[in-house]
């Protein structure tokens, strides 16, 4: 091995990875091991079940429209924070970080408070024709709330850093401010964008306290995945429970690998050549 | 393309930046902005783009008043100091920004063959496909010069343009602007800090200290003739020694030097190096040397007057001289400012 200038590499690396085998790895793997006590036939009759495959749906589907959504505000937000000082800054910016701070369960229940159909917005909505709790739009409601913080959160200090001389060079290049958001900065904030919407799907997908009180939990309808792990472990039927969560771990995995590529992609620019 | 400033004031919070500044720049002259930090050469240039708007004052280019149009509809070239080139765009695709996003539209092939002239132009055939991570900043500095002229600017502005340059690269990119100034003869202000840089390349030199005008001239009229100590001093290495004016002539313990149109009193005497000799016999200022430092092209004597006062001054490679000696500093030529 080399020898490396810095001091104490092998105590820390040797720390750091235990820690991460245990805490990451080992439940991966027992997880896994869980799963594979099943037979094929079994493992396959159990993750592509009815139930199972309305469960990945709804979940799948409610996680990618509040990740779609949380990309426009969250950026939109981001802009606001970092391009504007106005009273109460401080506060908003604060506020982003509150579904982070804030018990998942008491955002549920309050916003299930909220969107019932005699709360303060669900009346309103009623009128309007919709409804919100108990329907898979209650469960993008709550993957929304949860999974804000990620895309500000990564996109901000790129926002930041942008040099503002990239902004005057397009002006002075004649560019109008649409094409200098099109051409210039959103192309830069490529990669923390989809940094952001690989966290906020991840945990969109993973989701579990927010969602069960406004989704009403119908079988079939507005359950969702980890609902439904939680329902088999309730039944002590362990390797079940286990098979419907290595599903929900590979699309984890596969999101992560397509947007490490496409971040790889979007930062050829950086490369020396 | 004519620039007029008129009576331009800029002020930054409480930061008064540029105080009353009035510059008239003719067609297709090559203007250096030259100044310490602070003096408000950068917010002179910015407010010629159009990146700030001046808080009085007007901007004429020609006969039009440009004071408050934006930037973008200005026409004018802007390099920046670091060059501000879009990372994620190639070479090419940097050079041919300011003609895609145009309001008027031309042919794909029109703008390839223009991105292929202007390389050729700032010597960088063959790179367009690279990222601007992947070349050097010599030409990365070409890259912002040829992205500023593709939109045929009637303007062209540098801020520091050679600033973040190792020396031999940016005498060279000196040279080379110096020549693509007189290809193109369009009309060019720079700002620097570096007063060798202002004097190489520019037709006219503009002297600012605090938000104002302190000199301007060609290279030779503020060599030669510094209107002020600070002109003096900030365009190279000088002397300061204490004098007193007496009849139209300045006396400096032992040496002395004909004035004229000063005020008998207190003065002080600004010399270069090279406006200083040494001499074993008087008259001149009594002194001893301390140091000789050898250079390429002579030898650069540190003496310490009688009076106290630290001296430089430039003598010939062969001159024999060494620390310890004692002589007499002689006057060649200098300036003398009343005090």
């Amino acid at each position: 091995m080399r020898r490396n200038i810095l001091p104490g590499l092998r105590l820390s690396l040797g720390v750091t990875l235990f820690y991460v085998g245990l805490i990451v790895v080992l439940p991966i793997v027992a997880l896994i091991l869980k799963a594979a006590s099943l037979g094929p036939e079994d493992y396959w009759r159990i993750v592509s079940s009815a139930r199972a495959l309305a469960s990945y749906r709804v979940t799948v589907l409610a996680a990618l429209g509040a990740t779609v959504f949380n990309l426009f505000f969250g950026l939109a937000l981001a802009w606001v924070l970092v391009r504007y000082r106005f009273p109460g800054w401080r506060l908003v910016d604060a506020m982003v970080d509150l579904p982070f701070a804030l018990p998942t369960a008491v955002a549920g229940i309050s916003l299930t408070a909220l969107f019932s159909a005699n709360g303060w917005f669900g009346s309103v909505l009623g009128n309007l024709g919709i409804t919100v709790a108990y329907t898979p739009l209650g469960i993008m409601i709550a993957m929304c709330f949860t999974s804000l913080p990620f895309i500000v959160r990564t996109v901000q200090p790129v926002l930041e850093d942008l040099d503002p001389a990239l902004e005057e060079a397009a002006q002075s290049l004649g560019g109008s401010d649409w094409a200098i958001f099109r051409k210039v900065i959103l192309p830069l904030l490529t990669p923390a964008l989809l940094a952001g919407v690989s966290l906020s799907f991840a945990r969109c997908l993973g989701e579990f306290g927010a969602i069960i009180f406004i989704a009403g939990n119908k079988p079939m309808s507005t359950e969702i995945t980890a609902l439904l792990i939680f329902i088999r472990l309730e039944e002590y039927d362990y390797p079940a429970a286990a098979a419907i969560a290595s599903v929900l771990l590979l699309t984890a995995f596969v999101m992560l690998g397509v947007t490490n590529w496409l971040q790889a992609r979007a930062l050829r620019y950086t490369v020396k050549g | 393309m004519k620039i007029r400033l008129d009576h331009v004031i800029k002020t930054f919070e409480t930061f008064r930046a540029v105080k009353d500044v009035s510059l008239e720049i003719e067609s297709g002259e090559l203007v250096a902005l030259l100044g310490p930090s602070g003096s408000g050469k950068t917010t002179i240039l910015r407010m010629v783009a159009g990146l700030e708007y001046s808080d009085s004052g007007s901007i004429h280019f020609d006969t039009q008043d440009a004071t408050d149009i934006p930037v973008r509809d200005r026409g004018v070239g802007f390099v920046f100091q670091h060059y501000a080139l879009f990372p994620h765009m190639t070479v090419a695709e940097n050079i041919a920004f300011g003609m895609k996003v145009s309001k008027v539209k031309r042919e794909k092939a029109a703008i390839e063959a223009r991105v292929t002239e202007l390389l050729r132009l700032v010597r960088l055939e063959g790179l367009g496909d690279r990222f601007p991570a992947q070349i050097s900043g010599g030409q990365r500095q070409r890259v912002a010069l040829a992205r500023a002229l593709a939109v045929d600017p009637k303007v062209l502005l540098l801020d520091e343009p050679f600033g973040a340059l190792d020396a031999n690269v940016r005498r060279d990119l000196r040279r080379w602007l110096r020549e693509i100034h007189s290809e193109l003869g369009i009309t060019t202000i720079f700002v620097t800090h570096d007063q060798e840089e202002a004097l190489d390349l520019a037709d006219r030199v503009v002297i600012l200290k605090d938000g104002q005008i302190v000199q301007q001239g060609t290279p030779e009229e503020v060599c030669r003739d510094p209107k002020s100590a600070f002109v003096m001093k900030f365009l190279g290495d000088a002397n300061v020694i204490a004098a007193e004016v007496r009849d139209g002539k300045a006396y400096a313990s032992g040496a002395a030097i004909a004035v004229s149109g000063l005020p008998d009193g207190k003065a002080e005497l600004y010399a270069r190096p090279a406006d200083l000799d040494w001499a074993l016999q008087g008259p001149g200022i009594p002194a001893s040397i301390t140091r000789v430092l050898d250079r390429p092209d002579g030898r650069r004597v540190l003496a310490t007057a009688e009076t106290g006062e630290h001296l430089e001054l430039d003598v010939e490679p062969e001159r024999s001289v060494k620390a310890g000696d004692g002589g007499f500093v002689t006057l060649r030529r200098a300036k003398v400012f009343a005090v």
